[in-house]
């Protein structure tokens, strides 16, 4: 048989007229869906700052940032929102205590010591740990963490900040150990050799010389991990309580921001009133937090990176 | 012309006598064989490194010189599917004898590498890195071993004005001295070098060359090298590897104008590799 592969590429572009509008077609359709996302943003912020300028126009600006008392109900509402503050950073503090050595311990593990065989089925694992519902989480927090705390604790209420804040920390293990690992693995392995060959152990290796290595990498790691406890939801509303309280005991029943705005929006506010709104002026303190959070990080894996 | 290399000849054999009455052995490998996975690597390699000499190994590529020079520091362990017998006795002692410590071995013996390997931190910070992570915490102590072994490595004068700043800001030669130094700071007795030119501009080479003649002086030195003129520049004896066996091994004017075995002659003369 004689193949004339001209001829057969001809065949191809006798087509001419829907290819050439193919090619002009896809990309307006690609960056169609790409715009899709930024339009939806937009669309995010602007909601956020309207409804949130209507509750400022009802409430002072002032008194709602340096307010001590959330009591959004009934005829002596107070609108400070520094308890809802202080209880969204309790529970991100316990996070990040559980999160950073664990996820920070994991990922020198992995990347340093683990044989390649170990590496392909602990990460994966992890991965799937960071696919849980965070329903899940929350349920495991109120009905397994919780009782286990009160053995320990004994007068801890059943809604507290500690074990929701543990749990919203197991949660961003996998992510802090994964983001963590791909920065240190991406340390060239000559540079280790060099460190090796100065008689120095392998502990010694990863500890002095490659997190040092990869410190942006893992800091950033850690500030997106924090972003993420900020912004964390259903375990706080489930376990956390519904509490506001200007208060630094992690035993203490508290609210966070997000979880304050769940319980508005499961209907315990009619559309209008001020508590309505104040779920916007809420949900703009959370945004402005993570937005600040996900810039730092940026700010530092560009900062520090090391260009090897 | 050939009564020449006559007495030529007769000056290389009383100086090999001169050399073997004078030096001591650093290294004795014995029947050294390495596998990597099932392919063999080394096949019974037989050598004695002399101490305070520069020894060259040259090759083509694959031949196993990399391998070998790797197997003295066991840095070659890294690689998890090696398999080695044999010995190799370093300074009298057998560097696989299981209560070895590797970590004594390569405080002992220093390696610079093919391409320059600085650590991500300042050009201070990597000249201390051996020291400081062999216990000396002194700042005193640290600055002078760091001017000292930058002076070592003749790099002193060009960074002692930017001690702190990244070290990879230097440039590729600079870097590669900078790698050297950070050797010296913890006072070995012997210099493995894995081909530290071939990543290097020729001004850069020249440097090190100069350098490796300097430092001969103080240290014992293995050098593994492409580079033929390289060899015997710079080198007292040299071996000459083809596929993990050592064809021929001895003083360096000896083997590149009168080698013993055909296979040399061809690699020298360039009709292979």
């Amino acid at each position: 048989m004689v193949v004339n592969v001209r001829n057969m590429m001809k065949n191809k572009k006798s087509n001419e007229f829907l290819l050439r509008f193919l090619e002009k077609a896809a990309p307006a359709f690609f960056l169609l869906c790409a715009v899709i996302s930024i339009l939806t943003t937009i669309g995010i912020v602007l909601t956020l700052v309207v409804e949130t300028i209507t509750f400022f126009n009802r409430v002072p600006f002032m008194e709602f940032i340096t307010g001590t008392k959330w009591w959004p109900f009934g005829k002596n509402a107070s609108y400070g929102i520094l308890p809802l503050i202080s209880g969204t950073l309790l529970i991100t503090v316990v996070a990040m205590m559980v999160a950073i050595p664990v996820g920070l311990a994991s990922a020198i593990y992995l990347s340093e010591f683990a044989s390649f065989r170990v590496r392909k089925v602990v990460k994966p694992i992890l991965e799937v740990l960071a696919g849980i519902p965070t329903i899940v989480y929350g349920f495991f927090a109120l009905t397994f963490v919780t009782p286990m705390l009160q053995v320990v604790i004994s007068d801890l209420p059943i809604f507290n900040a500690l074990s929701p804040g543990i749990v919203v920390g197991i949660m961003i293990i996998p992510m802090i150990a994964s983001l963590s690992e791909d920065a240190m693995s991406s340390v060239p392995s000559t540079i280790r050799e060099g460190a090796f060959a100065m008689g120095s152990t392998r502990l010694e290796v990863a500890l002095k010389v490659v997190v040092p290595a990869a410190l942006s990498g893992i800091i950033a790691s850690f500030v997106l991990g924090v972003s993420r406890a900020i912004g964390e939801t259903m375990i706080v509303s489930v376990a956390a309580g519904s509490t506001p309280k200007l208060t630094t005991d992690v035993t203490d029943s508290i609210q966070t921001m997000t979880g304050y705005i769940v319980q508005v929006t499961l209907g315990d506010a009619s559309y209008g009133s001020t508590t309505y709104y104040s779920i916007y002026a809420v949900g703009m303190t959370l945004f402005v937090f993570t937005l600040l959070m996900n810039l730092l990080s940026q700010f530092i894996s560009r900062r520090f990176k090391e260009d090897y | 012309m050939n009564t020449a290399a006559d007495s030529k000849h007769v000056s290389i054999v009383n100086a090999k006598k001169s050399d073997q009455a004078e030096t001591k052995t650093i290294y004795s490998v014995q029947n050294f064989n390495l596998w990597y996975g099932n392919n063999q690597a080394l096949y019974d390699v037989q050598m004695d490194i002399p101490a305070n000499k520069v020894t060259a190994i040259i090759g083509p590529s694959g031949c196993g010189k990399s391998t070998f020079i790797k197997a003295l520091n066991r840095m070659v362990e890294l690689v998890p599917s090696v398999r080695m017998n044999g010995s190799i006795y370093y300074d009298g002692k057998d560097i696989f004898r299981p209560k070895y410590k590797v970590e004594d071995l390569r405080t002992r013996v220093g390696m610079v590498f093919q391409n320059p390997n600085p650590f991500p931190k300042s050009i201070y910070e990597n000249v201390v890195y051996g020291p400081k992570t062999h216990g000396i915490k002194n700042k005193k102590v640290l600055n002078e071993i760091a001017k000292k072994s930058l002076k070592g490595a003749a790099l002193w004068d060009e960074v002692k004005d930017r001690l702190q700043e990244n070290a990879f800001g230097l440039s590729g030669g600079q870097q590669q001295r900078l790698c050297i130094a950070r050797c010296l700071a913890i006072e070995p007795d012997v210099i493995l070098m894995d081909e530290p030119t071939s990543a290097l501009d020729p001004i850069s080479t020249s440097k090190i060359e100069e350098l490796v003649q300097t430092l001969k002086k103080d240290y014992s030195i293995a050098i593994v090298t492409h580079n033929m003129q390289q060899a015997a520049r710079i080198s007292d004896k040299t071996a000459f590897f083809l596929n993990g066996e050592v064809v021929e091994y001895n003083i360096t004017d000896k083997l590149f104008s009168y080698p013993d075995d055909k296979r040399t002659e061809d690699y020298i003369t360039g009709r292979f590799g």
